[in-house]
C-alpha cells in the first residue's frame, strides 16, 4: 500500500469532472419531475447530446458551440417524449424507456463517421492570479466553464423553484395538475417546456462526457450515467442541493475507489467497485427520511376533460 | 444493417412467429444462417469491432450462400440466453457467442438445440455442438511488456483490467514477465474496472493511473477511451487492445494486439456447409495469424523495435514460449523450473500472479 501515490489535489479536482455530467442530467430531470412528469429517457437524451455536441464541436472547432448544439439536440429529442406523453397521453414510463432505446440507436447512426476523431479542447477558465492560491486554486479554480455553469445551474434551479412565481407554478402543476388547470395554468405547455429544459440539460451532460471527460465519441458511451442521474433525483428527495451533494459523493467515490486500487490498498476490489452506489444511496436515504417529498402528480397523465 | 438489441429481439421474435407458419418454405432455404452475439456495440473500436469484421469477412467470402445476423450490446448472463434462443428459433445453423460471460448461457441453449452449432469465444466448456475458440493474446502481451519496460521512465506501468478471469490475469503476467526482463525496476499498478465497455470509467481509470505516476498504460477493456486519456496527458504510451486503434498512432499508441477472427470464422462456416463440423477447441496465436501485432510506431527507439520484432518471430515459430521458467508465483513458490514451459491447462485456468506483481487478485 502506498497512499502517498495519490495526489490529493488532482484527486479532489477530479470530483468536479466526474460529477458534472451527473449534475446536469439530474438537475434537468429534477425540474421535469417537479412538474409531475417522469421522463426515463435521460440516458437517451444524454447520448444524443454527446454525439450532437461532439459532431458540432469537431465540425466548427468550437467546443462551446458543441455544448449549445448538445442542448438543442437533447431538447429536440425530448420533444418526442413530450408529444407522446402530453399530446398522445401515452404511458410515461414506456415512452421514457423507448426514448432511451431510440437515443442509443440513433446516436450510433449519427456517430458513424466520428469514431476515433479528436475533439477541440475547451480551455479552462482563466482566473489569473487567483488560481495560484495554494490548494484552493488548483482544486476549485482549475476547471472549464461548464463545471461552473453546472454549479450555477443548481443554484439557479433552487432559487427559481423556491422564490419565484415561475417556481410556484411549476410546483403547482406537479402537485395537482387539475387544480393548476382550474386556476388557468396551461398544464401541457408548462410540462412541455420543463421536458425541453430537462432534455437540454441532459444533452449538455452527455456532451461533457464526449467532449471533456473522455474525450472521444464511442457508441453507447454514456454507459448508464443517465440511470444514475434518475436515481439521484429520487434519493435527493427532489432537492437541488442534496442532488449536488449526491453527485459529488458519487463522482468522488468513483475516483476514490480507482485511486485506492491504484495505490494497492488491501480492501477487496469488489467492495471498492460497488462503494459509490451503496454509499451514495445510504447517505441520501438517511437524508431523505422526511417522506412525501415526491410531487403528488408524478407520472400521472393529465387531460383537461377529466 | 444495424439493430439495437430491442429491435433485433422484436425482429427475431416476429421471424420465429412467421417461421412457425411457413415452416416448409423455411426448411427448403439452403442458405447457411449464422448468428453473432456481441458484448459491446460494433463501433467500440476494439473487441466487438474485430468480431464484426470477422462477420463481414464471412459475408464477403460466401456471398449469397450465407446470411448473418448479429445482436450487439448483449449483457452477459440470462439476457444473452434469450438472444441465443431467439437466434436458434429463427433457424440459425451456427451461432458465435463472443464473450467469456456467455459461457454457461451458451451451454444451456446448446442443450436445447442439438442441431444448432455453437462457438463460444474464450471459454472452456464444450459439448457435442459447442466448440470453443480463443487467441493467445498473451503472446502479444509479451511483446507489449517488453516495449513497456523499455519505454517507461517512471518505472511505473498502469494496467486497466476488466474482470479478474484467467484470460486477463494471463495477459498481466505475460506483460509483467517481459517488462521485468527488459527493465528490472519496473512496477505494475493494476486497476480493475469491472466492465468490458464503459468509456467514462475506462478514461477515469487511465487518468488515475497517470496521476499516480504511470507513463505507460496497458488496457484489457474494449473501448479507445484510455487512448484518448493518454493523448490528453501528452507523455504517456499506450497499446491498442483487440483492434489496431491506429487512429491514436504514432503516439500515444505505439503498437497493438489485433485479433483476427476472419480466417477462423470462414473455416468454421465452411465446415458447417460441408457437414464436417465437430466440437473442437482452438487456441491460436501469432504463428497461426489469429493474433496480429500492429505496426510498432517510430515513437519506439529502433533497437527496441528490433528486439520486439525478434521476440515476435520467436513466439510465432514456436522457438520461445511466453511462459518459460524459471518463474515463481507471487507467494514465492515455484511455478516453472528453468527451461520448462507452461502447459495449456495451466494457462487456461491461471488464477495467480507471478512473483514481483504487487496486490491481490480479487476473488
Amino acid at each position: 500500500m502506498d497512499l502517498s501515490a495519490i495526489n490529493p489535489i488532482l484527486f479532489i479536482a477530479g470530483f468536479f469532472v466526474a460529477a458534472t455530467p451527473l449534475i446536469f442530467a439530474a438537475v434537468g430531470e429534477l425540474v421535469v419531475e417537479k412538474t409531475g412528469v417522469l421522463n426515463l429517457g435521460v440516458e437517451g437524451m444524454m447520448i444524443i447530446g454527446a454525439i450532437c455536441g461532439f459532431a458540432t464541436a469537431v465540425e466548427t472547432g468550437s467546443p462551446l458551440l458543441g455544448f449549445a448544439a448538445a442542448a438543442v439536440g437533447g431538447a429536440v429529442l425530448s420533444l418526442l417524449f413530450a408529444f407522446l406523453t402530453q399530446v398522445m397521453l401515452a404511458n410515461q414510463v414506456a415512452s421514457g424507456l423507448a426514448l432511451t432505446l431510440f437515443g442509443l440507436g440513433f446516436s450510433a447512426l449519427l456517430g458513424q463517421s466520428y469514431v476515433g476523431v479528436k475533439p477541440p479542447r475547451l480551455a479552462d477558465v482563466d482566473f489569473g492570479s487567483l488560481a495560484e492560491i495554494p490548494i484552493f486554486g488548483p482544486i476549485i479554480l482549475s476547471h472549464d466553464l461548464i463545471v461552473y455553469l453546472g454549479l450555477a445551474l443548481v443554484v439557479a434551479v433552487w432559487a427559481v423553484l423556491k422564490y419565484t412565481r415561475i417556481g410556484l407554478v411549476l410546483r403547482a402543476v406537479g402537485e395537482n395538475h387539475d387544480a393548476a388547470h382550474a386556476l388557468g395554468y396551461k398544464v401541457v405547455r408548462i410540462r412541455t417546456l420543463a421536458i425541453m429544459f430537462g432534455g437540454a440539460c441532459a444533452g449538455v451532460g452527455g456532451a461533457y462526457i464526449s467532449l471533456i471527460r473522455v474525450p472521444q465519441w464511442t457508441e453507447g458511451m454514456t454507459a448508464g450515467i443517465g440511470w444514475i442521474a434518475l436515481a439521484l433525483v429520487v434519493f435527493a428527495s427532489w432537492k437541488p442541493f442534496r442532488l449536488l451533494l449526491g453527485a459529488y459523493l458519487f463522482g468522488g467515490l468513483v475516483q476514490l475507489q480507482l485511486n485506492l486500487q491504484g495505490a494497492g490498498v488491501a480492501i477487496p476490489v469488489e467492495y471498492l467497485a460497488m462503494s459509490p452506489y451503496v454509499i451514495t444511496i445510504v447517505v441520501l436515504v438517511f437524508l431523505s427520511r422526511d417522506k412525501g417529498a415526491a410531487p403528488a402528480s408524478l407520472g400521472r397523465i393529465f387531460h383537461a376533460s377529466s | 444493417m444495424k439493430f439495437t438489441k430491442r429491435q433485433a429481439a422484436k425482429l427475431l421474435a416476429s421471424a420465429a412467429f412467421a417461421a412457425s407458419f411457413a415452416a416448409p418454405a423455411f426448411a427448403q432455404d439452403d442458405k447457411t444462417k449464422i448468428g453473432f452475439v456481441y458484448v459491446g456495440p460494433v463501433g467500440d473500436g476494439g473487441w466487438t469491432y474485430e468480431h464484426n469484421k470477422g462477420r463481414l469477412a464471412v459475408e464477403e467470402h460466401f456471398g449469397d450462400s450465407v446470411e448473418t445476423v448479429f445482436v450487439e450490446s448483449v449483457a452477459e448472463g440470462p439476457d444473452s440466453e434469450r438472444v441465443m434462443t431467439q437466434m436458434a428459433l429463427d433457424g440459425a445453423d451456427l451461432i458465435f457467442t463472443t464473450s467469456f460471460g456467455y459461457m454457461d448461457p451458451t451451454i444451456n441453449v446448446a442443450a436445447k438445440f442439438p442441431n444448432v452449432k455453437f462457438e463460444h469465444a474464450t471459454g472452456y466448456k464444450r459439448a457435442d455442438n459447442v466448440s470453443t475458440y480463443s487467441a493467445r493474446f498473451y503472446e502479444g502481451r509479451a511483446i507489449q511488456g517488453h516495449i513497456a519496460g523499455k519505454m517507461t521512465k517512471s518505472n511505473t506501468v498502469g494496467y486497466i483490467g476488466s474482470y479478474p478471469i484467467p484470460e486477463v490475469i494471463r495477459g498481466i503476467n505475460s506483460a509483467f514477465i517481459h517488462a521485468r526482463k527488459s527493465n528490472p525496476d519496473v512496477q505494475f499498478k493494476i486497476v480493475w474496472a469491472y466492465t468490458w465497455f464503459d468509456p467514462a470509467k475506462e478514461a477515469d481509470a487511465a487518468k488515475v493511473l497517470i496521476e499516480q505516476g504511470a507513463d505507460v498504460i496497458l488496457q484489457h477493456t474494449d473501448s479507445t477511451a484510455p487512448q484518448a486519456a493518454a493523448q490528453e496527458a501528452g507523455n504517456v504510451v499506450t497499446f491498442g487492445q483487440a483492434s489496431d486503434m491506429s487512429q491514436y498512432a504514432p503516439f500515444p499508441r505505439v503498437s497493438s494486439i489485433i485479433d483476427d477472427w476472419a480466417p477462423y470464422y470462414i473455416a468454421r462456416v465452411q465446415a458447417v456447409k460441408d457437414g464436417t463440423w465437430t466440437s473442437t477447441d482452438t487456441w491460436d496465436g501469432i504463428g497461426a495469424g489469429m493474433v496480429g501485432i500492429g505496426e510498432i510506431s517510430d515513437a519506439v527507439p529502433a533497437e527496441v523495435k528490433a528486439e520486439a520484432l525478434a521476440l515476435k518471430a520467436s513466439l510465432a515459430d514456436g522457438s520461445y514460449h511466453a511462459f518459460t521458467g524459471p518463474l515463481n508465483k507471487q507467494d514465492g513458490s515455484e511455478f516453472l523450473a528453468a527451461g520448462a514451459t507452461a502447459d495449456d491447462g495451466t494457462l487456461a485456468g491461471m488464477n495467480f500472479y507471478v512473483e514481483g506483481i504487487e496486490g491481490e487478485i480479487p476473488q
